[in-house]
């Protein structure tokens, strides 16, 4: 009995003690190797392939942020987290960052005390139904069963959109996306909801895709991204702008292909970028090559988001908001400079 | 700590504290609980301090805030609107529902197993064995999960009931098994509905009356009345007489298909019955195991001297046997009730709302409240446990055996 409490207590001890890990980027550089947590899996955004390597959207980000610390993008432990879990497995020092298609929100902000650095996917809350139901709007479904990931934005905006439009449901909650694709496949579920990026993700893995429809109401804003704890203000800084310079490198044209003949341009944004001119990574207290090894390792933004869930894959998702903002969309990296 | 027994008088050295015997054990507690108190006193203060390096406090406010999300299965009203300490309490009202069930169900379980498992018959014994084994030896989660996925995938949905879907309703079509659940009628309480509760708790009194006169009776003058059939006389008579009396107060409200649903009705979710399902039959092997062996630890002397005095084999097992297993049965039978009520916490693999899933689940990841979420959560457990083995052994004191 004495033993056990005596057990438990240094758990505790241990756990609490992970917490306090000030600086990230030392501890990064020293273990050689990047923690980073990602989705159970979710095709496109963050899954295995066939070789067992993770590969995505959301994957890609902790690469860059990999190649730019460690100058190589496979130097990534992959911690595979579900909705619930991941925010503790943040605070308590179990991964270095987040990237698992997570909403910035008020309240994770600034109480859950994590810190969002940028938007990767600009997202919104849909609803999946099966073709033969003959449902048009989200409106008629009184009565409906509704699948949903628990520990999300997801049922919060479903209760109060429910409660808004004076209609009942009933939720069936679950912890992953893949038994929620097999409880809604299976009829358990009436519809499926949940960010619109990760219904068409889903549904592409089906056997008819075309069986099913993505109903056209959006009812929330989801800007989805990478997160780190709260306190460690440089480490954040490093990821904030491995982000921006995937972003910033297809506005300036930069891409894996060109990025060696680009380092030799004379335009001084992409000298400043690609450190050929400037001190910016001394000033992130990286290498000067850093933003340059992300983009020769990952790709630009506009790379990743073809060769993960563009309209060549099955995913098929168009750019929308997720253009850059000369192209009427959000993606806008602050200056390089 | 300080005060230390009468020392002689003439010089008291230190090294006494550890080569004299009358003081050792005593330097040795002393010693302990220093470390004991400073090691907890660093895992506090280390505590607190990686909190404030998280900016985080120990603040217990959440639990008034509005908890925001919504309940499939509620035992109390509660609304998204509701806070987060209703929608705990709202768990935890799943919890004991699902324990409360689980524990009569794998009672009932065990009993018949353990008596069948020592049957005569080859085939029943044989057949026992091979439940108790299989439930036994299994890890109660892939039970969960089992029953579960036979319930989600076999089960027909709620469209196939439309006309010409191929499913139909059981019992003149008043149960509907559905593999999001299934639906049975409900009772709808009346006017009136209240004095036929009365009625019918008169009864159950009136029974145990009857009985302990009929016992003293037995003891008194040696007849034996018919207990059995007056019993369920009592039982039924009084409440269907009165249920007519008053004009049927009790209605069922029957199930219906409407919209993507079957609405009215009681509905059990799959996840309420794979779970109290699995629960059952995993700790009901277990108590079949313990019935078993409080039977057999009986001597057969026992039987065999009621046999001599005349007894009946049915009168034999009520008045010889059991009251003896009994006090072997049931201390392990309180593990048995605690394991199943703490195995209930598995609700998670198939979102079964307990409280685990509502303060320790979706109310800690909203509001990052880990540390304070999980004590309460420890505590509760602690405290239904503490509830139940009380309970428990009260009625372990009234059967064990009485030293006069
Ligand atoms: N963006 C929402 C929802 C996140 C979410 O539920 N994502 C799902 C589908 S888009 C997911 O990542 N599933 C993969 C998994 O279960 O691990 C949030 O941050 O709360």
């Amino acid at each position: 009995m004495k033993k056990t409490v005596l057990l438990g207590a240094l758990t505790v001890a241990g756990l609490a003690a992970g917490a306090s890990a000030a600086a990230t980027l030392d501890d990064v550089k020293a273990r050689g190797s990047l923690k980073c947590g990602v989705s159970t899996g979710l095709p496109g955004f963050s899954a295995t392939d066939a070789n067992g390597t993770w590969v995505g959207f959301d994957v890609d980000v902790c690469r860059a942020v990999a190649a730019a610390v460690l100058g190589d993008a496979s130097k990534v432990e992959f911690t595979p987290l579900t909705t619930q879990t991941r925010f503790t497995a943040l605070a308590s020092g179990e991964i270095d960052m987040l990237a698992r298609n997570t909403t910035w929100t008020f309240s994770r902000d600034n109480d859950l005390k994590l810190e969002f650095t940028g938007v990767n996917y600009y997202d919104g809350q849909g609803f999946m139904v099966p073709k033969d139901l003959g449902v048009s709007s989200a409106k008629d479904l009184d009565g409906a069963t509704v699948c949903i990931q628990t520990g999300t934005t997801t049922e919060l905006n479903l209760a109060d959109f429910f409660r808004v439009n004076n209609i009942s449901y009933e939720p069936v909650p679950i912890e992953t996306n893949a038994e929620a694709q097999q409880q809604y496949l299976a009829g358990a579920c009436d519809v499926y909801t949940t960010d619109a990026s990760g219904l068409a993700a889903t549904r592409a893995t089906f056997e008819d895709p075309a069986g099913h429809v993505i109903l056209p109401e959006i009812i929330s804003k989801e800007p989805l991204g990478p997160a780190v704890r709260h306190g460690d203000n440089e480490w954040g800084d490093i990821v904030r702008w491995s982000l921006n310079a995937m972003i910033a490198a297809e506005e300036l044209d930069v891409t894996s292909a060109n990025v060696e003949e680009k380092a030799a341009s004379d335009i001084p944004e992409v000298q400043r970028l690609l450190g050929t001119a400037g001190e910016l990574g001394a000033m992130l207290g990286l290498e000067a090559g850093w933003a340059k090894a992300i983009i020769s390792q990952v790709g630009n933004y506009g790379e990743s988001f073809e060769r993960n869930v563009g309209e060549a894959t099955p995913i098929a998702l168009a750019r929308g908001l997720n253009a850059q903002w000369t192209d009427g969309g959000l993606l806008y990296a602050p200056p390089f400079r | 700590m300080s005060t230390f027994p009468e020392t002689p008088k003439d010089g008291f050295r230190l090294s006494q504290l550890i080569y004299d015997t009358r003081y050792r054990s005593l330097t040795i507690q002393v010693v302990a609980m220093i470390l004991l108190v400073l090691f907890f006193s660093w895992l506090v203060s280390n505590t607190i301090q990686n909190l404030s390096d998280l900016g985080k406090d120990f603040y217990f406010g959440f639990l008034s805030q509005p908890a925001g999300y919504d309940i499939n299965q509620r035992l109390i009203e509660y609304s998204s609107e509701s806070s987060h300490g209703r929608a705990a309490l709202v768990g935890i009202l799943n919890t004991i529902l699902v324990a409360f069930l689980g524990c009569v169900l794998a009672t009932i379980l065990g009993i018949f197993a353990g008596v069948l498992r020592l049957s005569k018959n080859w085939l029943v014994s044989r057949l026992i064995a091979v439940y108790v084994e299989g439930f036994r030896n299994v890890p109660l989660l892939l039970w969960i999960i089992a029953i579960f996925a036979i319930m989600s995938e076999a089960m027909p949905q709620p469209r196939a009931f439309r006309e010409g879907g191929g499913a139909s309703m059981l019992l003149g079509d008043s149960v509907a098994v559905t593999n999001r659940g299934v639906y049975i009628p409900k009772p709808v309480w009346g006017d009136n509905s209240t004095i036929l509760v009365g009625v019918f708790i008169l009864s159950v009194i009136g029974i145990f009356i009857f009985r302990s006169y009929a016992r003293k009776r037995q003891e008194a003058t040696g007849d034996i009345l018919p207990v059995f059939w007056i019993s369920a006389a009592l039982f039924f008579i009084p409440s269907v007489l009165a249920y007519y009396i008053l004009g049927r107060p009790v209605t069922l409200d029957y199930p219906e298909l409407g919209g993507f649903n079957f609405k009215g009705g009681l509905h059990l979710r799959n996840s309420l019955i794979a779970l109290w399902l699995a629960l059952s039959l995993y700790t009901g092997a277990f108590i079949a195991e313990i019935v078993r062996a409080g039977i057999l630890s009986v001597s057969k002397g026992q039987t065999e001297a009621a046999y001599a005095l005349g007894l009946r084999p049915g009168r034999t097992m009520n008045l010889v046997i059991l009251p003896q297993a009994l006090r072997v049965i049931i201390p392990p039978l309180i593990s048995q009730f605690l394991n199943l009520t703490k195995n209930s916490s598995l609700a998670i693999a198939v979102g079964y709302m307990d409280v685990r899933a509502t303060l320790g689940g979706i109310t800690v990841n909203q509001t990052g409240r880990e540390l304070e979420g999980i004590l309460l959560l420890g505590l509760f457990y602690l405290v239904l446990s503490l509830v139940i083995s009380g309970g428990m052994n009260i009625y372990n004191n009234s059967v064990k055996l009485k030293e006069r």
